[in-house]
Parts: structure tokens; sequence; C-alpha cells
């Protein structure tokens, strides 16, 4: 099992530690309830260094960056992210991933751990143009300061105005006495906060400074389980859960990120199912019988015939109730239908909601 | 970690209260510790009679979720339905608030293959 550069640290402070993507990490440290409450009321601190990270780099890293991903990159500048997707030729998502252009001719794509080694094949058999690719997941780490009192937390830590960034944007600086760091308005929390990259030698530093710094907040350390909580209350989908190589970006409420203005791999497949209409669309859906919705328990029409399946279920720390995401046929796609989970082979009413199902 | 030594237990993480026929069945501070925050029980089989190792309902943590097994054979008389808006009690309190079903003994017999706390503790290595 691999490693990040801060287990020893988890382990210290008595985080209940899983296999997630190959990689020993924290769950937990106090409670998934109470770091979920931290997040959406202070700040939290993850180690999310499992993420992979790659470098493109060459005159030609924008041009293989619009034809592998979904989303329109040429709209990027110096300090942006983009959220998009590799759609692979079948209709599927190879992955999702984020998008920092760092200059006109380099770009930081950060992808999912489990997808590092498929994600590296599928853009490298891409690469006709010799753009220059590194692979720096095993020497990056990953914090993301997660909260609405992280801006005001680490302010101390860093040069780089934290509070004037914009969401979805970065800077380089040094924090926490530590030179070019790339600081990140980013996360998947809904809470906002910080992503904070930087090199493994740095990670202890950069650990400690921001707890301490956070200290006076109430920051607590938090694990993958209030992760997952509290991505699923902003309907963020998670591949693996919600999205994978089956399910179409469109089906997945992925459009937004899908720009037919350009061609990518199997754009024109996905532009005929956009304008012949969905078959079926990912919705978030409440429980209104008394239940907890979990990944893969089938969704029945009211007659009780299968027409789909929950890919994301939990009860929602933040609003109290039983929560989840399903495919289901796009007829019953719209809020308010009403559909029905089969939980340990009993059908449970539920009705379908807007996402996100937590605001602000 | 706390085994009350009046208790006595079974592998699967329960702990059981005999009062003469009547068993009180709960799970025990290990169980509640590895699940995390607890959000549900579902019992629904109040008044059914049910065989030792099947399942009389579910718990479900924030993450997970597990099968309830019966400790002993026998009807069950009363659900806790203080769980039903505080599941939250098996986590502060697995031994008192937070106990889950009364089972009326139809095999005493049965007893004697539960565990003592003892016993349970070297189970769970604690």
């Amino acid at each position: 099992m691999k490693t990040t550069a801060l287990t020893h640290v988890h382990e210290g402070l008595g985080a209940k530690m899983v296999e997630f993507a190959g990689y020993k990490m924290p769950v937990l440290y106090s409670g998934i309830n109470e770091e979920h409450e931290t997040v959406r009321t202070k700040l939290g601190v993850f180690d999310v260094s499992h993420m992979g990270e790659f470098i493109l780099k060459g005159p030609g890293a924008l041009d293989l960056i619009q034809r592998v991903t979904s989303n329109d990159a040429s709209k990027l500048f110096d300090g942006k992210v983009q959220y998009s997707c590799l759609p692979n030729e079948n209709g599927g998502i190879v992955d999702d991933l984020l998008v920092y252009r760092l200059t006109a001719d380099s770009y930081m794509l950060v992808v999912n751990a489990s997808n590092i080694e498929k994600d590296w094949n599928w853009i490298s058999a891409r690469n006709t143009d010799g753009v220059e690719m590194h692979n720096i997941s095993d020497k990056t780490s990953l914090l993301a300061v997660q909260g609405p009192l992280a801006a005001k937390a680490l302010q101390p830590l860093t040069g780089i105005d934290l509070a004037s960034m914009e969401y979805y944007t970065f800077a380089k600086g040094e924090f926490a006495g530590c030179p070019n760091i790339l600081v990140s308005a980013t996360g998947y929390t809904g809470a906002g906060g910080f992503e904070i990259y930087f090199e493994n030698q740095y990670a202890e530093k950069i650990w400690k400074a921001v707890m301490e710094a956070g200290h006076p907040y109430g920051v607590k350390p938090a694990g993958l389980g209030c992760r997952d909580t509290l991505r699923l209350e902003m309907g963020f989908c998670l591949y693996g859960n919600d999205i994978d190589d089956t399910t179409s970006p469109l089906e997945a409420g992925l459009g937004w990120i899908t720009k037919f203005s350009k061609e990518f791999t199997n754009s024109a497949n996905l532009k005929m199912q956009k304008e012949a209409g969905l078959s079926r669309k990912l919705v978030g859906f409440e429980m209104i019988d008394r239940g907890i919705p979990r990944h893969d328990y089938p969704v029945l029409d009211a007659n009780g015939a299968v027409v789909g399946k929950v890919t994301s279920g939990t009860q929602s720390p933040s609003l109290g109730k039983a929560i989840g995401m399903a495919y289901v046929p796009s007829a019953m796609a719209a809020e308010n239908s009403e559909i029905f989970i089969s939980v340990r082979d009993k059908s449970l009413k539920a009705k379908v909601v807007k996402l996100p199902f937590y605001k602000q | 970690m706390n085994f009350p030594a009046d208790l006595k237990y079974t592998k699967d993480h329960e702990w059981v209260r005999i009062e003469g026929d009547i068993a009180t069945v709960g799970i025990t501070d290990f169980a509640q510790s590895e699940l995390g925050d607890i959000v549900y029980v579902d019992v629904n089989t109040v008044g059914d009679t049910v065989e030792k190792e099947a399942v009389f309902g579910t718990v479900e943590a924030v993450k997970t979720v597990s099968d309830l097994f019966m400790p002993v054979s026998g009807e069950i008389l009363e659900l806790n339905d203080g769980l039903e808006s505080t599941p939250e009690t098996v986590n502060k309190d697995p031994y008192g608030g937070g106990w889950m079903i009364k089972i009326r003994l139809s095999n005493p017999a049965d007893i004697d293959g539960l565990l003592s706390a003892d016993a349970y503790k070297a189970l769970v290595g604690a």
C-alpha cells in the first residue's frame, strides 16, 4: 500500500486509516459528522496527496489538452483552473480532472488517484506531437484546507492575497516559509477554501503551519469520510460511483463542461446524443420514507420495476436527511418526480430534488 | 473501551443483559466505535420470533450498514423507540440508552453459548 508524506502524522493523531485507491489514507479522526460540521462552519484540513498531477509542456500542450478533454481549455488564462473530463471513445468517461494553466505552454492536470496510470496511458497514447509530459504525482503533496474561515486563517502564512482570489483561480508564492507553493481557490466540499500543492519535502512543515494558523479558528484534521459527505451534499460527482467508463458526461449532468465548439474524443457521438435527447439522467433525490440509500441500490418505479440505480447515498450531516444520486430514465428526472429505492428488499419512497442538496 | 462484566457478548459484537426470561440487546462499545456515527437503527421484526443468529435488523452509520444478529432465539418484544430520533445514543451510551431490542427467550440454554466480558475482550484484542 502506498503512503503519503503525512501518513505517519495521521497515525500519530489516531486517525482511522483505510486503503483508498491503493493508498493508506485517513477516513476519519474524531468522527465524520463532527469533521463535516467543522468544514461547513470553520475549517478542516484534508491530506489528499493521493491525487495525481501531470505536467504537460510545450507548444502542442494546449492542442493535446483540447483533443482529450471535453471542456474548452482555450478559455483558460495564466492562473485559471478549469473542471473537465476525459471522454472515452465508447460514450463514457476515462476520468474527471482539473486543468491548471501555468503558462500558455504549460499546464498541470489533476486526476483521481485510482486513475493515475489509466489517464497517463490514455493521454500519452494521444500525444502525437511530442508534448513533454511529467507525472509528478509521487513527489507532490496536496492539502485541501476547506471551510469559510480558511482565507482568514491561512493569510498570515503567505503574501498571496487569499481573500481576493476568485473561485477556480490559483497563484504561486511563498507559503509557510516554503518557496514556490501553488495555492488554488478550489475544493470538493462546497465550503470554500484552498487546495495547496507542494513538494513532499515541505509536507510536515506546511501541515504544522496550517494546523497552528487554524488553531484560533477551530481547525480540525478531516478525513475522506466527510470529504465524501461534503461533496455529495453539493451534488459533485465522484469517479467510480457517479461517473465511470460507461456513463456519458451529458447523462451525468456535465453538459456544462462538454463544449461542442471544438473537437475532442468522441465529440461527434456525444453531440448526436445531445441532439437525440438523453435516455437517462443523473439526478439528486431525498428519501421520503425512512432509510438510507447506498451505492448500487436499485431504483424502482411505482410499479416496482427496476429503472435505474443509486450511485451515491448517505445520511446528510448538514441537512439531517437521507440523500443520494441515481441514474433514472429522463421521464422520471424532473424535480419532485416520485421514485422508489430498494433498500434490503423494501421499496422506500423518495423524490427527485434539484442539486445541490446543500445551499449556503 | 468498556465491557461491563455483568453482560454477555457475541462474536457479532452485541451485548446481552439477561433478566429472567427477557434479554436486552445492543451493540458493544467496540462495535459503535468501529461503525462511527450511527444515523439509523432499522428493526422491523417486532412481534416476530426470530432464530438465534438470524438477522433482526440493521444499523446504519454514515458510511456503512451492518446487519444485526439475534444473540439468542426468541420473540422480539420491543424496540428502543428513542433511537428513532436520536440514533447517536448508540455511540454515546451503548450499554444504556443505546439498547436496541428486548427478546423473550424461547430457549434459555442459548445463554450458555454467549461469551463472558473477558472472552469478548480477548476476541476484539482489547
